[in-house]
């Protein structure tokens, strides 16, 4: 069935098909119409799920860890100082090894307020032992979070799911929404292997002494460097019984590019459009869309970028003192790399201001025209 | 003299590491003793985040969750929803937090569970202060007491917070006060709390011989001064507005209790009299609330 849908309400579609047991969460702007669509689809009786609403993002998190030590399925939804006020639980629930699934709606941290999408508020979350999954438009984001129940109860790790700020959130699209009975087949009911028992009691979450504290960490990395594989083959199964699939990165326009432009979310969407208009004006450009962005997907690039002489990113976040956060995330899984092929930093949009097509086709045109980026970041719409 | 009638099951078992004369270890084992086995606890981070014992190990025959320090009050509301959702609606689900974990970090999420009376019993083991990071004050350190952060130069200069009273604002089926000198009277507190569904707060108070500066030996019996001197009575509180008082007939000056306390040594007269007062002023404002 299609529906014309708003990335907010694909995420609730997500949850509902998804069967998810337990949810907890505190509304913020630009999540709120999540919580209000789930809130009406639990009191018309359409959705059997308990809705902690709780009084603080940090709660919420720590409900869910409640909830999924309690061995069902969790989810909740957040945004930019809500997701930052759960920092300190996000560390947990992958401490934790538990397989929680949290959509972030992007947008940019204050001060100035600012409700409008920025990468900055996931992305300041990136050491968290959390998957992030980025999405371009609102099917994708349905999709999604089917793909992230998959994953995380594989891997015993949580999935961040993203999507922009108004741009998805609150456009609508069409979206293909499957039936309950076709998302059962794709996702089994949840399993916990150690779920609170009084019949055998167990400590969960026990202090550790430096004697094994490092053992248990080691065994976080190794869930997610499984991620890649597992990631892949429920991607190959989604697309078998779905029709639709997204891969890590996805690579569009001409195969023999010299030039790459890297993007994520919404941006990937407009590239593709500027993508098509430069090769038609011969300029030999290809675009990459980074869909998972932890664990980052630097063999599934490499493989990708290979040939190519220049990387340009678009990055819509600042790391202060650093610069673009996938720009050097890509630069640092190139360095132990035979192609280093010359990595432009773009910086563009924070704070929700548009990503024009005009904007877009200035970065590639500049990292045409130029053999390196005369600056470490290249700031993309400033006004001076 | 009446027999004590007291479970022998035992829920807590070898290996603890709890401190020679803890107030708190000897509330748990009681406290254990009267949830029995049908019971998942889950801690804040508080001195129960070490006591239980290191990973591999846990002297608790009943699973434990720890939990953020933050978190008591929400980590327990999914617990119980996660356990509601698989259909066990009989296991009960426990908080047991320190004083920093219940009057000061905690309180926000506690207060958001207790307003939605998610179905749990919440303990604060109040031992007065931060004693697991080495006796630093907290929200619920008393007036003129000694901390590490709080030297004798400068102590204490706020009384200690009103736990129960914002419990009973919340309107909460039940609250009580406990400590391990009167164990009949916790035991059927914890009975009591069992049987009721909602949000239920137990305040125990649990002498902690470092960080009071007293003997291991003087637990019990400085328990049992700070019910006698009025400075903690027990009572409990139905739904917010019903109160009823566990009187003491011997009731002693607060010195009593300060005088026993390393915390206290540097008082001078005039600042027990003014606890004096404290006490009989909050007094007289227990007894109008059970009389009304």
């Amino acid at each position: 069935m299609k529906k014309v849908i708003t990335g907010n309400q694909a995420v609730a579609y997500g949850v509902i098909l998804s069967r998810v047991d337990v949810i907890s969460a505190y509304p913020i702007t630009p999540q709120t119409t999540i919580v209000e669509e789930l809130s009406e689809l639990i009191a018309s009786g359409r959705l059997n799920t308990r809705f902690l609403k709780v009084e603080s993002e940090h709660s919420a998190m720590a409900a869910l860890i409640g909830a999924s030590t309690g061995g069902v399925r969790c989810f909740t939804a957040t945004s930019s100082h809500g997701l930052a006020y759960m920092h300190e639980m996000l560390h947990w629930a992958s401490g934790a090894r538990l397989p929680i699934v949290l959509v972030n709606v992007n947008r940019a941290l204050g001060p100035g307020w600012n409700i409008w999408s920025d990468q900055s508020d996931s992305l300041s979350q990136r050491d968290t032992g959390w998957v992030q999954l980025y999405c371009e438009n609102n099917q994708e984001v349905l999709d999604t979070i089917l793909q992230a129940y998959r994953i995380a109860e594989l891997v015993k790790l949580p999935v961040m799911v993203v999507l922009d700020a108004y741009v998805l959130s609150h456009t609508s699209e069409p979206v293909e929404i499957p039936t309950i009975e076709e998302v059962d087949s794709f996702l089994p009911p949840y399993c916990p292997q150690y779920p609170i028992d009084t019949q055998e009691p167990m400590a969960f979450s026990v202090i550790t002494t430096p004697e094994y504290f490092l053992e248990f960490r080691y065994k976080i990395q190794k869930a997610m460097e499984q991620v890649p594989e597992v990631a892949k083959k429920v991607d190959d199964e989604f697309r078998s019984r779905f029709g639709r699939g997204y891969g890590s990165i996805e690579r569009y326009g001409r195969g023999d590019a010299e030039i790459l432009l890297m993007t994520s979310g919404t941006v990937a969407s407009t590239s593709r459009i500027v993508i098509q208009k430069l090769i038609g004006k011969g300029v030999s450009v290809a675009g990459i869309k980074i869909k998972r962005f932890r664990p980052f997907p630097s063999k599934e690039i490499y493989e990708e970028i290979k040939g190519a002489r220049k990387l340009a990113v678009i990055d819509r976040n600042l790391s202060a003192g650093v610069g673009g956060i996938f720009a050097q995330e890509l630069r640092a899984s190139l360095y132990s790399r035979e192609e280093r092929p010359e990595v432009f930093g773009f910086i563009s949009g924070l704070g929700g201001r548009d990503i024009t097509p005009e904007l877009i086709e200035k970065a590639v045109q500049y990292t045409w025209e130029h053999p390196r980026p005369e600056e470490e970041i290249l700031w993309l719409g400033l006004k001076k | 003299m009446k027999k004590m009638e007291i479970p022998f099951s035992e829920n807590l078992g070898h290996g603890h590491l709890a401190c020679a004369g803890c107030g708190a270890g000897v509330s748990m084992r009681l406290t254990l003793k009267a949830l029995g086995e049908k019971t998942v606890m889950v801690f804040p981070a508080s001195c129960w985040s070490i006591v239980p014992g290191f990973w591999p190990y846990s002297s608790f025959r009943i699973p434990v969750v720890h939990a953020g320090f933050v978190t008591g009050g929400a980590t327990a509301s999914g617990i119980r929803a996660a356990l509601d959702v698989r259909g066990d609606h009989e296991t009960l689900v426990a908080v047991w937090a320190g004083d920093g974990g219940t009057f000061d970090i905690g309180l926000q999420a506690l207060s958001g569970a207790a307003e939605r009376n998610e179905d749990f019993l919440y303990i604060c083991n109040d031992n007065e202060g931060y004693m697991n990071t080495g006796t630093q004050r907290s929200s619920a350190t008393p007036l003129f007491a000694w901390t590490t952060t709080t030297p004798v130069t400068r102590p204490k200069e706020n009384p200690k917070k009103d736990i129960m009273a914002i419990m009973a604002d919340h309107h909460i089926p039940y609250a009580a006060t406990a400590t391990i000198a009167y164990p009949e009277d916790l035991l059927r507190k914890i009975e009591k709390a069992k049987r009721i569904r909602g949000t239920r707060f137990i305040h125990l108070l649990s002498p902690c011989p470092p960080g009071w500066k007293i003997p291991s030996e003087l637990t019990i019996k400085i328990s049992r001064l700070a019910v006698r001197s009025r400075i903690f009575p027990l009572y409990e509180i139905e739904n917010g507005i019903s109160y009823t008082l566990q009187e003491e007939s011997h009731v002693v000056p607060v010195k009593e209790y300060l005088k026993l306390q390393g915390r206290f040594s540097h008082l001078a007269e005039s600042e027990m009299e003014v606890v004096q007062k404290n006490v009989e002023r909050d007094w007289e404002r227990l007894l109008k609330k059970a009389e009304a």
